[in-house]
């Protein structure tokens, strides 16, 4: 269970932040594996993209588009925080990025599918 | 509520390696989780220690944890925290425990000092007032910072602190961003270095748990990305 102290707004966009954070790293050598793969000759690239066109795997990309964009507009959230003139809608900033993240995850799937 | 609830009160006896006491008291109108403590002192327990002084929101010395949270006892009321009749009280997070609930404070304090949160003025007795105008953006930003009463408050629901013990915490820092707007000061320089360090304002993830638990509804995070502004405005013009 979180813990009381931590369960306020700001928290939960620097816990998402990080999380986010920590998928895109687990994700890229992944992603330079599989682009890798073209060395072998294009069959073996072209033998994972159809895997990807599966819906499981489109569902996962959604995801991964969510991680993603969110991890830009939140990352945008705070060199605005420290670089420009304090705002006092932190709370809303944090939010906009998140509804934005959920709106272009949506939209990468709706193309996809 | 009507005559004669009660309240189930569990509070930390002992130092680090103490426990939860469960104690029950009375529950009444307008009480708040200082009074709570009070009584059971007085009633239950003699050998209970706690602090407090001034009881009204300016000493800064009754901060304890309630229900999982920093927070000043003598303004918050008990209906405030609770919905079931039952408080868990225990010491300040990220501060040695003297004894149940009383915190060694020292770290706290040395750290105000190693952020040089202290005024260094350049007038003597024989000068004249200085006549500060309320209305500029520096005097604005001083002021909102000002009014901290060193509760450490925000020192415990600081994340960063837990993480990393050197760093000088979201009170040390308000206080040294209130200075640096402060045209009487002279000590700006030594001030923006001493905060530029590993253990300084760059340390700070901006959760904002100090904000949204300080209870003079101060914002250290603010003072902190201000005093980031004003390091990293000193590293383009070479002076740190």
């Amino acid at each position: 269970m979180i813990r009381p102290h931590r369960n306020h707004p700001l928290w939960w966009a620097f816990a998402l932040h990080r999380l986010s954070g920590l998928a895109l790293a687990v994700f890229l050598p992944l992603h330079f594996l599989v682009l890798g793969t073209v060395l072998n000759g294009e069959a073996a690239l072209d033998g994972i993209l159809a895997w990807t066109d599966s819906g499981l795997v489109k569902l996962a990309e959604m995801g991964l588009v969510f991680f993603l964009a969110l991890h830009m507009l939140g990352g945008l959230r705070l060199l605005a925080l420290e670089f420009l003139p304090w705002r006092d809608w932190q709370a809303s900033l944090a939010a906009v990025a998140g509804s934005l993240a959920l709106v272009v995850s949506f939209a990468f799937l709706f193309n996809a599918i | 509520m009507k005559q004669g609830d009660k309240l189930a009160v569990r509070i930390w006896k002992g130092g680090a390696d103490g426990g939860y006491t469960e104690f029950e008291a009375p529950l009444r109108a307008n009480q708040t989780v200082l009074d709570v403590v009070t009584w059971i002192q007085r009633n239950r327990d003699p050998g209970l220690a706690y602090r407090f002084a001034c009881r009204v929101g300016m000493c800064g010395s009754c901060a304890m944890t309630v229900n999982g949270k920093p927070r000043w006892t003598c303004r918050t009321h008990v209906s405030k925290v609770t919905q079931d009749s039952r408080l868990t009280i225990g010491p300040l997070r990220n501060l040695p425990i003297v004894k149940d609930l009383v915190c060694d404070m020292t770290v706290f304090f040395d750290k105000w000092q190693n952020a040089r949160g202290r005024f260094q003025g350049r007038a003597t007795r024989y000068d004249d007032i200085e006549r500060i105008a309320p209305d500029t953006p520096a005097r604005k930003a001083a002021d909102a910072g000002i009014e901290c009463i060193n509760c450490a408050v925000c020192y415990a629901a600081c994340d960063v602190v837990a993480w990393k013990p050197d760093y000088l915490g979201p009170a040390a820092l308000n206080r040294a961003w209130t200075l640096q707007n402060d045209i009487r000061d002279t000590a700006q320089a030594e001030r923006l270095a001493a905060v530029a360090g590993d253990a300084g304002c760059h340390s700070c993830h901006s959760q904002q748990g100090c904000t949204a638990h300080c209870p003079k509804s101060l914002n250290p995070t603010a003072a902190i990305a201000g005093l980031k502004r004003s390091v990293f405005q000193a590293v383009l013009r070479g002076e740190v």
